[in-house]
């Protein structure tokens, strides 16, 4: 397709929006179609690759990360065009129909706002360092030529998810990511239990797609158009300020919200889904996939605005699932699941945020977190990597067998002295995550805490408070028990031979996490605070983001949206902001003062945690609930319906009908005796009865 | 009136005729009562003045392929009885039932064949009339060397198959 | 046309002709379907043919000349038949060494 082709249409749908062109006129779109192309193509290449040059690793190398890259270098060039156009609004670019009926017409068209740019810069260029990162990660991996084509799938969904111009070609995305989670946490398929969990992950991901279904159902009989840019238009117009409708629309894609982003209570997937390989955890958790939901809010934010039921849910739903998972995420040994119920916690926060309002907030941590999740994913692959292959390195081959799971963090300890670069990455991530100043995670969770309290109640800012702290505690064991102390690798008494076969990973693994954590520290300065005017980039991302949330700001201030700039406890931003700043030091520094000195027992070593640590350990019962109350009588209804409808009443009415069949043959095939007289007899009645008639 | 009289008694030859045929269990007595049936039908196709086919009757059926029957039996050497021949009780009932049957329906659509309207319409003994005009022969030759010469050509064509075919079943296994 | 219309276009001979020849096929059914030996059965066959044959002469004084011209037919498709018939009953001999019909089970696989 020429580029002309694609401005032409783009050009006709801006026309089509009326109102809407003069806002977009001062930006068009670099290449728009490039950046889902090249992903796709990637995706394509690596997957012809899995089948024809299976064990040729240099093109998936190639060919995987440069197709982000080159994406990323797309969405940079649209990104400083937008920058350089003032004001930046929505830019609709057509591709083509996609569905036409009657008076619905569907296009693919990809929308460009800031909103989406932002998303687009945050999945290809993180998207980007995970790539190269896996060219390590997974290179002794037999099917790495398939793990790149399920990534760029990945990314290409993710994009299509970001840009989709209307809820259906989000929706395409919406799925595509679903499906890609399931290829890339069932990738060991060879193993059941991985396999079970993408299944997990894509079942769950189900039930909340049925919700986003029904809410764009709802939408089209509303508006009777999907694309977005009319329908948040027309929305206060049409539906009714806290009307049950908007309520519903917005509960139904809420549900579709909790299925991708793991919330309660469709959370239960995504610690399962640890069971891909780690560099996709970090893509999952950090890039795509579960800021989905968040996305999804931040864009439909009128339709939220408009109901404050919905804006209670959300914010209850995200304030406690923050909380809740965050009280696993203490008892866990599992480095991965530490940082899966702590990506649950984070995404808790971020539905905090949107859920009373605080958008800006919600997609700002969403970006910080991205850059600092997917560096503590990566750099635990860094770890579990370095340790896999200190165990399989000169053995036969089974060395994990013998010495347990490289992912417990019973089996690390002390590996500052092996990955020095890892280890200091790690700590980058883990100040920033639990927000100690200037760091990304301070700002933008400082913010969130901020906005709980202003624009919702004093539980959820309770809660929030109580959340970043649970946070510092939980990340601070990570790091003692990881990298301090003396190593358990190969049991307490083998430090030596820990020394010999532990090393550093190599430059493509730790060079993205240098980058990561460059932005981990940089990443929050993008949204300073007016309390705390320290840079120039004072409400940098606010201002950039309003076009976007200024229809949903300006319908919640017509209905009484007026906050008083004050903490529940009294005081100002900055007063609070150094709290929360003094909170999360202590809690850090209290939590390596307090498990340092304790000698961590090795996963062969330690008891079964009692009391109520159990019920944190073993994550408040939920899949056990879940397994009780849904599963298994499912199970019985389902194994039920196999037995009296599947096996009895259809296959009953095949086989019937086959053996119906079959006698009628036996029947006739009587008849054929092969002998002259049979066939004389029934020679003459036939000509009997043709006589007989015509007589 | 003699020819009436001769007519009948042809007619009930033949009935007997076949009748003695079909029950004989030595297959040579049987072949010489239905030689016996064909020379009888011969003279009744006599006095219903089709002389021609009446000759050729004598000499194709009871001439020539009796001939051919007689020889086979010869060849195979089938010519003594047979107590298995005929069937049993069972197979006459069946036979039976259908035989009568047929004669039923026979009877029954030729009195109502004669309901119709003649297709064309030749006055009494205007067959007669013709062969006396243009020769038994003559009388059947000429529609046939007529109006039916392509169908009498592909007869041609499928007795020259039949007699391919002939030689090369009875040939036998030889390559 | 009544039953003395028949006759009035046929003739007395012609009605008799046609009852002659319902019996004798009537007679060559019963014979196919009593006998065993393939040859006599063949017979009955010919049987048949040769009352058709009749009924096909006594209608040709009603309706002309063609039903002489179809007997000549049948008698050429006869022959043919009968070469054709008494070859394969020589060739089902050789290889049986009967011609008892019950024996055969040829037509089926």
């Amino acid at each position: 397709m020429s580029l002309g082709a694609v401005t032409g249409s783009g050009s006709l749908v801006a026309t089509a929006l009326g109102g809407q062109e003069g806002a977009g006129a001062g930006f068009q779109p670099v290449l728009p179609w490039l950046i889902l192309a090249l992903p796709l193509l990637g995706a394509a290449v690596n997957g012809a690759g899995a089948f024809l040059w299976r064990d040729d690793k240099r093109i998936p190398t190639i060919v995987g990360p440069a197709a982000l890259l080159g994406s990323f270098a797309v969405v940079l060039l649209n990104f400083i065009a937008m920058s350089g156009a003032e004001p930046h609004g929505a830019a609709v670019v057509g591709l083509w129909n996609w569905i036409v009926s009657g008076d619905l017409r569907i296009g693919v068209d990809l929308q460009f706002d800031p909103l989406s740019m932002l998303m687009c810069m945050i999945v290809t260029g993180v998207g980007s360092l995970i790539h190269v990162y896996s060219v390590g990660y997974m290179r002794d991996d037999p099917g790495y030529s398939r793990y790149f084509s399920y990534l760029n799938l990945f990314v290409f969904f993710m994009l299509v998810l970001v840009l989709g111009a209307s809820f259906p070609l989000m929706f395409v995305g919406w799925e595509g990511v679903g499906l890609c989670s399931y290829l890339l946490i069932g990738f060991w398929y060879e193993n059941r239990e991985y396999a079970n969990a993408g299944k997990k992950a894509f079942i769950m991901n189900r039930i909340g797609d049925a919700g986003f279904l029904v809410a764009m159902f709802l939408i089209f009989t509303a508006f009777g158009t999907l694309d977005f840019i009319p329908v948040f238009e027309a929305a206060e117009g049409t539906l009714a300020y806290g009307g049950a409708l908007v309520t519903g629309i917005t509960l139904l894609l809420f549900l579709g919200c909790t299925g991708k982003s793991a919330q309660i209570p469709l959370h239960t997937w995504l610690p399962d889904a640890m069971a891909g390989p780690t560099p996709v955890s970090a893509l999952i958790h950090a890039a795509t996939m579960v800021t989905a939901g968040v996305y999804l809010i931040a864009r439909t934010s009128v339709l939220f605005a408009l109901s404050p039921v919905s804006q209670g849910v959300v914010a209850a739903v995200g304030a406690g699932t923050a909380l809740f998972a965050a009280s696993i995420a203490i008892r866990q040994y599992d480095i991965k699941k530490v940082l899966a119920y702590s990506t649950i916690s984070q995404l808790g926060y971020m539905f905090l945020a949107v859920g009373v309002g605080a958008f800006t907030a919600g997609v700002f941590h969403l970006m910080t977190h991205a850059f600092f999740k997917a560096l503590l994913f990566l750099g635990a692959g860094a770890v579990i990597h370095a340790v896999h292959h200190a165990w399989a390195h000169g053995e036969d081959g089974h060395g994990d067998a013998r010495h347990g799971d490289p992912n417990d963090m019973r089996n690390h300890g002390g590996l500052r002295k092996y990955m020095p670069r890892t280890f200091v990455f790690m700590w980058v991530a883990t100040l920033a995550i639990a927000g100690v100043p200037p760091l990304a995670g301070f700002f933008s969770k400082d913010e969130i805490i901020w906005y709980s309290g202003v624009y919702g109640t004093p539980i959820l800012w309770g809660v929030a408070l109580a959340t970043a702290v649970l946070t510092a505690v939980y990340m601070a064991r990570l790091m003692v028990m990881t990298f301090h102390g003396r190593n358990r690798t190969f049991g307490h008494g083998g430090v030596a031979e820990a020394g010999r076969r532990l090393h550093e990973v190599p430059a493509v693994m730790w060079a993205p996490l240098a980058l990561l954590a460059v932005l981990s520290v940089v990443g929050g300065w993008a949204n300073i605070p007016e309390a705390l005017p320290l840079l120039p980039t004072v409400e940098w991302l606010h201002h950039w983001l309003e076009p976007v949330f200024a229809p949903a700001i300006a319908v919640k201030e017509a209905h009484g949206f007026a906050p008083e700039y004050r903490a529940p406890a009294g005081g100002g931003e900055a007063l609070w902001a150094g709290v929360s700043a003094a909170i999360a030091i202590a809690a850090v520094v209290g939590t390596v003062r307090a498990l340092s000195p304790k000698p961590v027992p090795t996963e062969a070593e330690s008891e079964a945690p009692t009391g109520f640590a159990r019920v944190l350990h073993d994550k408040w019962y939920v899949d056990e609930l879940y397994d009780r109350a849904i599963v298994r009588p499912s199970l019985a209804l389902w194994r039920a319906c196999w037995r009296i409808v599947d096996a009895g009443l259809i296959d009953g009415a095949v086989n019937g009908a086959g053996r119906a069949a079959r006698l009628l043959g036996w029947a006739g095939g009587q008849l054929q005796t092969g002998r002259v007289t049979t066939y004389l007899v029934a020679f003459m009645l036939g000509a009997l009865l043709v006589l007989g008639v015509l007589s | 009136m003699i020819q009436d009289f001769l007519f009948q008694a042809f007619a009930a030859s033949a009935i007997l005729g076949a009748v003695i045929m079909v029950t004989r269990r030595n297959p040579v007595s049987a072949v010489i009562f239905l030689v016996g049936v064909f020379f009888a039908t011969s003279g009744m196709f006599l006095m219903l003045d089709a002389h021609y086919i009446a000759a050729i009757n004598v000499i194709l059926y009871g001439g020539a392929i009796m001939v051919l029957f007689l020889f086979v039996l010869m060849l195979l050497n089938l010519g003594h009885a047979d107590w298995r021949d005929l069937r049993g009780p069972v197979g006459g009932l069946v036979g039976g039932s259908i035989s009568i049957a047929f004669l039923g329906v026979l009877t029954r659509l030729f009195v109502g064949g004669a309901d119709a309207r003649p297709v064309v319409e030749i006055a009494g003994g205007a067959l007669r009339e013709a062969a006396a005009e243009q020769g038994v022969v003559g009388v059947v030759a000429r529609p046939l060397f007529q109006e039916y010469v392509i169908v009498l050509e592909v007869t041609g064509v499928l007795l020259l198959v039949a007699i391919v075919g002939t030689i090369l079943l009875a040939r036998g296994e030889r390559t | 046309m009544s039953e003395a219309g028949l006759a009035g276009a046929l003739g007395v001979n012609g009605l008799i002709a046609l009852f002659v020849s319902a019996i004798l096929f009537s007679i060559g059914v019963i014979g196919v379907l009593l006998r065993r030996n393939a040859i006599i059965v063949f017979m009955c066959v010919e049987l048949m043919l040769n009352a058709a044959n009749l009924s096909l002469v006594a209608f040709s004084r009603m309706h002309g000349i063609e039903g002489q011209i179809f007997v000549f037919f049948v008698m050429a498709v006869a022959a043919a038949e009968a070469a054709v018939g008494l070859a394969i009953i020589i060739a089902i001999f050789r290889h049986y060494e009967v011609v008892d019909l019950d024996r055969f089970r040829l037509l089926k696989w």
